[in-house]
């Protein structure tokens, strides 16, 4: 190239001095000359464009599947790949034409087409009709030149590592061609190596590392040795950029693996009926907490007792995740305001120590809201949670029947289910918004006291047959309507709204001894 | 000769090729100024250009022969140009910025000594061809000392002042060989070329010296060493002024750096942190921190203003870096010295992490084909717009008004008056008499051809730039490029490697140490001939050329005594980038013409109006990169020329385009 320079050099050298010489300086076509006659290119394209579409189209309601009509196409597709309609024409002639040639021809006939969609993704690599199409003529052409394909998927993605038309595309190819899971493990390598920031390429990994090392009774469990090798590559992601969330989100499905989060629960369900002669029975049966059945459903049983059993750690688990507590400490030392890793440490004392480990992960929660203020409503959400699973266990070991969450700045209350037995519970000085509807669950709850909270929403207080007294003291119940549905808890005995906006309204006694007649002691 | 070959009137006269001259002569030629740009020597670019293998080698000769090239007399054919009130300023006929040239061959020696004495470039190994033989007979000491003996007698006896006069050690070998200065270089490339007529018998892959004279095309050997920054004021030049169509790039693939007796890849960029190896993952961390505050420095003043007045290297050491960290910072990132200050190394690092990622994951890039194509370009865009070119053409003497005390014309070495309102010229161009100070720096330089990379990667076409930090405190630090074949400038199977540093003394006598660090040399003294696997895990040393190059880059305008329209440009300086001579271009462009832009983007081809019907009824114009039907046809025409040999052009163009004939 560097020849063909050069000569050109001398050639054009001579030339210019003739050209530029007796005017000193070269003369220009100025701007408006320039788009005048850019705009007279584009005119000239856009009719030859509409009088080739309406060919194509005529011909093929006409039925015509001829080699002129691939040819039409091609014309139209090469400067516009998006046009779906064409390459479905397309295909119906391609399948005419197949049907009349002979199969080395046939062979000749998609390998072309191949050539074709291939400048056509020069044009707009992200055109969903010709990766379609491409997936297509692969399956029609006789001999199809996997490896040709996986080249082409690599130099695109060279290109663009996120476009995930060819992701979808790689996939049907590797699957068609059996590569091995060890070389598209290195082929992910490839990819993070270059730029680590690529969600698609973790999570290809995270599909793949299963397949690797198959364990014979967890499918979806890795070997504790590539395991390790694991958590080596994105600790070095996390440490080199750690505001980059992509292998923060690998990671965390790392140690998912390691901890097994899919406990299986096995429940114990005792049924009452709702007759007045209680009858229980006790059925057992298993369910994935996994699959986020965290709320069960009550079907037609009304009491629902679950024993939870937690399964434990084994050594090995533990101390892997113990170590990898310690290098998220060791970040967190350099990086105090960083919010990934404040949330996975918070993460792994759970799953190490819930309880050992609590007030280090308040901590950890209060700097999360100030250094991502964004989410502060989440990470409270996420804090009353963890709160109340942690009380949720202290209550197993003691095994009582006294609920006591008081003061704990819970923003959300969840895993009701696990206290179906329960038969006092305190929330007072809280920031609950709202009793949800699945409060309804705690059948045996007797006295509920929720002072000091915002509630301005009493939708789960239906149907508890043995509540007899609530205390809802400075809250935000506003409206009469709000209480209606404790007129369905027929034991309800004792109410206490005081400090809440309804008192304001006119013939709140009255109406309220209409609503609830079994109410005997209720202060305003 | 005929003098009516030139034009007897230009805006701008301009003598010299180097990078600095041709970029004022394509600004000026593209606003619109004549220029008439001349050099003396018969090929482009001056210091700054690039060989051949046989090139370079007449290169070397002609240094040698220089001393005794007579100075035509041609003082009374321009005397009777010169008019009353005229004064006339001669200039240097001889080019003293190049010295202490040495060349040692290492590559065996196929042919015996009668094929040596037919070839006019045999004549400067001999000695070594007989070290290495005796090399291999464990005799290694005595031939060693004949070598460095003669070193040190030539140095002793030349102060730095007289640097042309110092002349190789081993002189008296190849007095016979010299035997016309005039001898054109096409005749010594026909030698050159029939002498391994019988072709050397190939053994294992080994590379011989005859191999190297045989694929002596495919080098393209830099006088100067010099990167890219991506985001430097040369690549914004070529950006902006669309010279960059001329030339093709290669980004540097790896920064590496020597320590402790190792060579170690630095990593740079966010994907080198995330893949290294040698790094803990705090010190991940803690790079990545100090890097991310680098870039906008600025912004933080809190964090350095204790130590404005300090080293970076203390400040370094303040924010807890490890030993690791502070190394690749200090010398491979930020490549500043132990006494550089806090402020300057802090800006050194953030311009060169601002440079990554625009081109690749260093922050550098190399012109294909060698730096010499770079002046070669800006040459081209001069042309292009109507500049005339003449090589082995110089200017004897400057007409001066003596009333203005301003150049009004000069007189040609063919005794042509042309006058004109600039005259540029190249330092080296310049008499003592019109210096008001000689004190220079050098650089050391060292050109080596080697077997095999400093460090053997997965792919082994990367250009690595290698940091080398002072051996001891009082040397200095060294700048190491390494470059493969593909890059064009060294043939399959070797790699071309430029040393560069400020020089204390002699180029050998700072750069050999470094050399023997990093890379095996046959005659190192006291070596086993049964060579140890450390020793053979260097790449081994074929070709090794020394010299010092004068650095005039501390010289402005008060430097000289010369008449105000006259503009010196001094000559390549000792860093990495080529942003003063960009600078110092765009400086003197606005001297000559302060209200035009500087190199402004040239037109598009199809944006020409062309007057008239001639031209434009003849074809392609100057745009060749889009039409290569064109490209080819031109090539055609070409006739002599063979597709094979790309690099052969780099030769051939610059003799062939001088417009005025030799005839």
């Amino acid at each position: 190239m560097n020849l063909y320079c050069f000569t050109i050099y001398r050639s054009s050298s001579q030339l210019s001095l003739s050209v530029f010489c007796q005017h000193g300086r070269v003369k220009i076509k100025s701007t408006a000359q320039q788009e005048e006659e850019k705009r007279k290119e584009k005119e000239k394209k856009l009719k030859a464009f509409v009088s080739a579409r309406d060919a194509v189209l005529k011909k093929r309601s006409a039925g015509e599947h001829d080699e002129e009509a691939l040819q039409l196409t091609r014309q139209l597709l090469s400067s516009n790949p998006d046009f779906a309609t064409l390459w479905n024409y397309r295909r119906e002639v391609l399948l005419h034409l197949e049907t009349l040639r002979e199969k080395d021809e046939v062979q000749k006939l998609y390998e072309s087409e191949l050539h074709f969609i291939e400048a056509c993704l020069k044009v707009n690599p992200k055109s969903y009709g010709c990766w379609h199409h491409r997936t297509w003529v692969n399956t029609r052409l006789p001999q199809p030149d996997w490896t040709r394909e996986l080249g082409l998927c690599d130099r695109c993605l060279s290109l663009d590592e996120r476009n995930f038309h060819c992701w979808d595309y790689r996939r049907v190819v590797v699957k068609a061609s059996g590569v091995s899971v060890e070389q598209e493990l290195q082929f992910t390598d490839r990819l993070i190596g270059s730029n680590f920031s690529n969600y698609s390429s973790w999570h290809y990994r995270s599909t793949l590392l299963p397949q690797l090392h198959p364990q014979p009774f967890h499918s979806h469990r890795v070997c504790e040795e590539q395991l390790l090798k694991e958590y080596e590559l994105s600790h070095n992601a996390f440490f080199t950029d750690p505001n980059d969330q992509s292998a923060w989100f690998y990671y965390r499905w790392l140690l998912g693996r390691g901890v097994c989060v899919c406990v299986c629960l096995e429940l114990l369900c005792i049924c009452e009926d709702t007759s007045a002669h209680p009858m229980l029975c006790v059925c057992v049966c298993v369910c994935s907490r996994a699959r986020g059945d965290d709320q069960l459903c009550v079907y037609d049983l009304h009491v629902c007792v679950c024993i939870c059993g937690r399964s434990e750690l084994s050594v090995e688990k533990s101390s892997v995740l113990q170590a990898e507590l310690q290098s998220c400490n060791q970040l967190l030392e350099l990086e105090p305001q960083n919010k990934w890793c404040l949330l996975t440490i918070i993460l792994l004392m759970r799953a190490l120590d819930p309880l050992g480990h609590e007030k280090e992960t308040l901590a950890h929660f209060q700097t999360l809201k100030e250094v991502d203020p964004m989410r502060s409503t989440y990470y409270s959400d996420l804090c009353s949670k963890f709160l109340i699973e942690n009380t949720i266990l202290k209550m197993e070991y003691a095994e009582v029947r006294v609920f006591s969450l008081s003061n704990k700045n819970l923003t959300t209350l969840c895993h009701l289910d696990q206290l179906l037995f329960v038969t006092h519970i305190n929330l007072s000085s809280n920031q609950l918004l709202r009793l949800p509807p699945h409060f309804a669950m705690l059948q045996c709850l007797e006295v509920l006291e929720a002072d000091d909270n915002a509630i301005e929403n009493l939708e789960g207080l239906y149907h508890l047959p043995k509540l007899e007294e609530v205390s809802l003291r400075n809250n935000q119940i506003c409206k009469l309507s709000d209480l209606e549905s404790l007129a369905s808890c027929t034991k309800l005995t004792r109410l206490d709204l005081r400090g809440n906006p309804v008192h304001r309204t006119a013939h709140i006694e009255s109406e309220l001894s209409q609503l609830l007649p079994r109410v005997t002691a209720l202060s305003l | 000769m005929a003098a009516e070959d030139l034009p007897s009137q230009f805006d701008v006269v301009i003598l010299g090729t180097g990078l600095t001259e041709s970029v004022i002569a394509a600004a000026c030629s593209r606003v619109g100024q004549s220029v008439l740009h001349l050099d003396r020597r018969n090929y482009y670019a001056g210091n700054w250009a690039s060989f051949t293998f046989n090139g370079l080698l007449s290169w070397i000769e002609q240094y040698k022969n220089q001393q005794e090239v007579q100075i035509t007399e041609l003082e009374q054919v321009w005397r009777s140009l010169i008019d009353e009130g005229e004064d006339a300023v001669p200039l240097s006929a001889l080019d003293s910025s190049i010295s202490n040239l040495e060349v040692f061959c290492y590559a065996s020696e196929e042919e015996e000594k009668e094929e040596e004495m037919k070839t006019p470039l045999s004549s400067f190994q001999p000695v070594n061809a007989e070290t290495v033989s005796e090399e291999a007979n464990g005799d290694s000491t005595e031939a060693h000392d004949t070598v460095t003996g003669d070193d040190t007698t030539a140095s002793d006896a030349k102060t730095p002042n007289e640097e042309h006069e110092v002349s190789e050690p081993k002189e008296d070998q190849h007095t016979s060989d010299i035997s016309e200065p005039s001898q054109s270089q096409e005749e010594k490339e026909s030698q050159l070329s029939s002498s391994p007529a019988d072709p050397p018998v190939e053994v294992q892959k080994k590379i011989t010296y005859q191999k190297l004279v045989k694929e002596g095309r495919r080098f393209n050997i830099d006088l100067v060493s010099k990167l890219m920054y991506s985001r430097g004021a040369l690549v914004d030049l070529l950006i902006k002024s669309n010279v960059s169509r001329y030339a093709e790039f290669k980004n540097i693939g790896r920064i590496l750096t020597y320590r402790n007796g190792k060579v170690e890849q630095v990593p740079c960029s966010r994907a080198d942190v995330f893949a290294s190896k040698q790094l803990t993952v705090v010190e991940k961390r803690m790079l990545m921190k100090f890097l991310t505050f680098c870039l906008d420095f600025e912004q933080h003043p809190e964090e350095y203003q204790d130590y404005t007045e300090k080293p970076f290297r203390e400040f370094l050491k303040n924010k807890k870096l490890t030993e690791n960290l502070q190394h690749f910072i200090l010398h491979s990132i930020a490549m500043v010295t132990q006494h550089t200050l806090t402020e300057e190394g802090l800006k050194a690092t953030q311009h060169f992490l601002r440079c990554l990622g625009r081109y690749g994951n260093t922050p550098f890039l190399f012109p294909l084909y060698g730096l010499g194509e770079i002046p070669q370009c800006f040459c081209r865009m001069c042309a292009v717009f109507g500049g005339i070119y003449c090589l082995r053409h110089s200017v004897e003497c400057l007409v001066v008004d003596k009333v203005s005390n301003k150049v009004k014309a000069v007189i040609d070495t063919r005794g042509q008056r042309i006058s004109c309102s600039h005259f540029v010229v190249e330092d080296s161009y310049i008499r003592d008499e019109q210096r008001q100070s000689t004190a220079y720096r050098q650089i050391s330089r060292a050109v080596l051809i080697t077997d095999r990379s400093v460090l053997p990667s997965e792919s082994d076409q990367q250009i690595s730039m290698v940091t080398i930090p002072p051996l001891e405190s009082s040397a200095p630090a060294v700048r190491m490029v390494e470059l493969c074949s593909s890059s064009m400038t060294c043939m399959p199977g070797t790699y071309l490697v430029h040393l560069t540093c400020s020089s204390s003394g002699k180029a050998q006598e700072d750069l050999a140490p470094v050399i023997s660090q990093l890379f095996h040399v046959s005659t190192i003294p006291g070596e086993e001939p049964s060579e140890g696997a450390e020793e053979r895990s260097k790449p081994a040393v074929l070709w090794v050329m020394y010299f010092n190059m004068r650095d005039t880059s501390a010289l402005d305008s008060s430097s000289y005594s010369l008449p105000s329209n006259v503009h010196v440009c001094t000559g390549p300086d000792d860093s990495l980038c080529s942003d003063y001579s960009i600078k110092l271009a765009e400086s003197v462009f606005h001297h000559i013409l302060p209200d035009e832009e500087f190199c402004p983007p040239a037109p598009n081809p199809e944006d020409i109006i062309y007057d008239g019907d001639g031209p434009q009824a003849e074809g392609p114009g100057f745009d060749e990169s889009t039409n290569t039907e064109a490209d080819k046809s031109l090539a055609e025409e070409e006739g002599n020329s063979e597709p094979a040999e790309m690099d052969s052009v780099t030769q051939q163009a610059p003799l062939d385009m001088t417009p005025a004939s030799e005839e």
